[in-house]
């Protein structure tokens, strides 16, 4: 399998690390970068658990080479608490509860995040229309919390 | 699955000029070209046939650049969507194709997909396409033997095939500027209110005269045949009359006429054609509404009719 160097910007930090050629930058963050909190769920861009900023813009990272992340600037969810201060999407997520299974949540608090960096008072229809996919059915409770961390960053602002 | 997407054995590419592109595609005809990989990356893990090599054309300045003179839109074929559905000017001039652009997929499939690659894919469903064709717009079409354009509706040949030779990449795609009193919509159908494939697509664009009458009239169906049907019909029934029941009862006959669809899981033949009808006749309301300098969103769902 031929593999190749790969330079980007992940959570803030330089990362250098050898990946596949043809492999998906989904395998890569958790493969090769060690960051596991991107998770594989239907790897065909419809569920988005393995939502990250790519360039600023939520991606599927399964659907998203790793050779096209070089020179890429890239957040997964454990780059959005800042040193031992979780991110506001982060705490709302554990003031309401939100987890059950857990399995998808990374993605949600992407997807959370880059609604609020749009729009930072969401319209209850902006805060429906996130297509993250939970099969435990914690939708009423996502929803809760993204309008909890929107107050929480209005009122930090 | 193994850690790579395909065994390890395709080559990635990306090209910064759209010569280089060419001349990739020129040395190994096995190597095909991608935008946002939001169908590309699915095919490959269902097992299709993997190319020698992936030509990413996103670094290409040219096919992810988005402009507009007096006349003419012009959008690099690799865009995202999210590029042209969020952008200050598009989505008031060509609301049709905004909309059809924002039903593609989620917001993290909007970031990557785009036109060309909606186009390309070809498939019968593709929500941009009818959108794009009742604009008259055009795919700037490069390759080993220059460049050429196509129109957009003569770019599909099948489910899964093109028009394109061997070789050839779509670099931009036109789209004249709305004349005065031109209005556009796209509508479609799906089963659920999101990341589904259209059951039925219907694009419509008016523009009216100033006596109020239909100046010139383009309706297109997507998902109701191989490639996307125009309705030669319905248009002549619009032009020349004010849109009225009678009128809009004639494109929906017209519509559900020129459906050539397949049974499948999202629908059959008789709900499709009936479809057809109902979403032609709306985006024909809506687009002339737009024509006429009525402001409305378009009803995005045509469940409720």
């Amino acid at each position: 399998m031929s593999r190749i160097h790969i330079s980007c910007t992940i959570n803030g930090d330089a990362h250098d690390f050898l990946t596949p050629e043809d492999g998906s930058l989904l395998n890569a963050l958790r493969d090769d970068v060690g960051l596991t909190g991107v998770k594989e769920g239907c790897g065909t861009g419809d569920c988005g658990a393995c939502s990250v900023l790519l360039d600023g813009n939520l991606t599927c990272s399964c659907l998203v080479f790793a050779a096209e992340a070089q020179g890429a600037d890239i957040v997964t969810v454990e780059g959005l608490a800042d040193g031992d201060r979780l991110h506001a999407v982060q705490q709302a997520w554990i003031e309401e509860d939100v987890a059950q299974c857990g399995y998808c949540q990374a993605g949600q608090i992407m997807a959370a995040v880059d609604l609020l960096a749009k729009a930072p008072d969401p319209s209850d229809e902006q805060v429906a229309s996130l297509t993250n996919l939970c099969r435990c059915g914690t939708y009423p409770r996502i929803r809760k919390a993204i309008k909890r961390a929107a107050a929480a960053l209005k009122e930090k602002s | 699955m193994q850690h790579g997407h395909v065994g390890g054995h395709v080559k990635y590419f990306a090209p910064t000029t759209v010569e280089e592109a060419v001349g990739l595609l020129a040395a190994d005809p096995g190597r095909r070209v991608f935008a946002g990989a939001t169908d590309v990356i699915p095919q490959l893990r269902a097992g299709r046939p993997e190319p020698t090599g992936l030509v990413d054309l996103k670094k290409i300045g040219r096919l992810t650049a988005v402009a507009c003179d007096d006349r003419t839109w012009t959008i690099g074929a690799a865009t995202p969507t999210a590029r042209l559905t969020e952008h200050a000017v598009f989505p008031t001039e060509l609301p049709g194709v905004s909309e059809a652009a924002g039903l593609i997929g989620s917001d993290q499939v909007q970031n990557r997909s785009s036109l060309g690659g909606n186009l390309c894919n070809a498939s019968p469903a593709a929500d941009s396409v009818p959108a794009l064709v009742v604009n008259g717009a055009r795919a700037v079409v490069v390759g080993p033997n220059g460049t050429r354009t196509m129109l957009v509706e003569q770019v599909p040949a099948g489910p899964g095939r093109t028009n394109l030779a061997p070789g050839e990449l779509i670099a931009e795609i036109q789209i004249d500027r709305p004349a005065p009193r031109t209005g556009d919509a796209y509508l479609r159908l799906i089963p659920r209110t999101e990341m589904d494939i259209a059951v039925v697509g219907a694009g419509a664009q008016i523009t009216l005269a100033d006596d109020g009458t239909v100046a010139s009239a383009r309706i297109a169906l997507g998902a109701v045949a191989p490639t996307v049907v125009r309705v030669p019909a319905a248009e002549a029934a619009l032009v020349g009359k004010r849109i009225d029941d009678a009128v809009l009862a004639e494109v929906a006959a017209a519509a559900s006429a020129a459906c050539n669809p397949i049974d499948d899981k999202r629908g059959t033949v008789k709900y499709r054609r009936h479809v057809a009808g109902v979403l032609a006749r709306r985006a024909v309301t809506t687009a002339a509404e737009r024509a006429a300098g009525v402001t409305s969103a378009a009803r995005t769902n045509g469940a409720h009719a």
